[in-house]
């Protein structure tokens, strides 16, 4: 079952883990500017997604997790069974989850951003 | 009797000679062929220091039990037949000293993640086909043997042959592949032997083949289901170490190398 070669798909992964760890840290980091409870108070929350570079940066690391997630999930399922139907499943059934995922996900992002929550 | 004698007859009386001592040898037993049953029999076997676990499994089918399974043929470590699990590690039995082992029982199994044919004896299909299929051989259009001129060196340096040189020395014993994780999961892993001979034709200067056997091993199946355990080099017999030859192949379809 190949979409793209392995080598490039595995480069997508490899370079999404990087990008991933790299806006967690600065996720992270922006959290650190207030104290832990304030920055899970409803207002705060609401606030963030509302400072437009901020809810770039949460879009970006939903699609970068997603898709080195659902790839990582690919890859362990077809290691557990082979066979060309599963694979194929496997491999169509984790794109359209990815999809899903990252379009629920933009939706709440831009939801909140417009204030529409 | 004289003084040159004496000192002869001192020197034998000082050579020890090692004493026989008997060590417990479990051989798994089993035929898929009848059922899908697994036993152990157990046989007591006398041993010198420099008794092989091939010597001991010999000894009893010389004397003990004829209808023990068991795959060999060198009895040097070269041509890669008696891989076995001996005390749950994949090793040769011809290249593993039963003193070395260091214990009164030793327990001998086939290898895992290879179908048994009978006993000790496994198939080797599957790493036979994934071996050809990486084209296991120098690849390029002109030839060393040339019909009108006779024969043409293609010359290397030393430097190119250290390139490959440790890949050349693999044996195809299946060690490495039994050892491999993904290959207990993946049915349809290539495994580390492949993936090692891969490297060792694509490392070499006087082949041609780099791009085809590139486009074999990337794929879902490929070289990316290796997870670097490692146990493929830690159990190698010959120093092969399947797992850097793996890294270094990544590193030509990362772009690392050309
Ligand atoms: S790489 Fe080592 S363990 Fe693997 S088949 Fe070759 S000699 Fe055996
Ligand atoms: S008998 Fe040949 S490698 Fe052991």
């Amino acid at each position: 079952m190949m979409i793209l070669r392995e080598s490039i798909v595995m480069k997508i992964h490899y370079g999404t883990a990087l990008g991933a760890v790299f806006l967690t840290v600065i996720h992270i980091l922006m959290r650190m500017t207030q104290d832990f409870h304030e920055s899970l108070q409803y207002e705060n929350v609401i606030a963030n997604y509302q400072m437009i570079g901020y809810a770039i940066m949460l879009e970006l690391l939903l699609i970068l997790i997603s898709v080195h997630g659902f790839n990582g999930l690919r890859v362990i399922l077809l290691e557990m069974r082979q066979g060309p139907t599963y694979e194929k499943a496997v491999t169509y059934g984790c794109i359209a989850s990815m999809a899903i995922l990252i379009a629920y996900g933009s939706r709440t992002i831009i939801m909140t951003s417009m204030g529409m929550v | 009797m004289s003084e040159l004698n004496q000192e002869i007859s001192q020197e034998k009386s000082q050579t020890v000679l090692s004493p026989t001592k008997s060590v417990k040898l479990r051989i798994s037993r089993s035929n898929p062929e009848v059922n899908s049953e697994e036993r152990f029999d157990e046989f007591v076997i006398p041993v010198e220091k420099y008794t092989t676990v091939l010597d001991a499994i010999l000894n009893v089918k010389s004397h003990l039990d004829h209808s023990v399974a068991v795959r060999y043929s060198c009895r040097q470590a070269s041509c890669g037949s008696c891989g076995m699990k001996i005390n749950g590690k994949p090793a040769l039995a011809c290249f593993t000293k039963v003193v070395e082992l260091n214990t009164d029982t030793i327990t001998v199994e086939p290898m895992d993640n290879f179908p048994i044919v009978r006993d000790l004896a496994v198939n080797f299909t599957r790493m036979f086909n994934n071996h050809k299929k990486i084209m296991p051989y120098v690849v390029r259009e002109d030839s060393e043997i040339k019909p009108d001129t006779g024969v043409k060196e293609i010359l290397q340096t030393p430097e190119d042959v250290d390139k490959y040189i440790q890949f050349s020395s693999c044996i195809k014993c299946g060690l490495c592949n039994s050892a491999c994780p993904t290959m207990a999961m993946d049915t349809s892993f290539v495994g580390p032997q492949a993936l090692a001979q891969a490297y060792r034709y694509i490392a070499d200067t006087r082949d041609k083949g780099k791009d085809n056997r590139l486009k074999i091993i990337d794929d879902s199946h490929g070289i990316w289901r290796c997870h670097f355990a490692g146990s493929c080099s830690q159990v190698c017999p010959k120093g092969v170490d399947p797992a850097m030859g793996i890294q270094l192949l990544r590193s030509y379809l990362l772009g690392l190398r050309d």
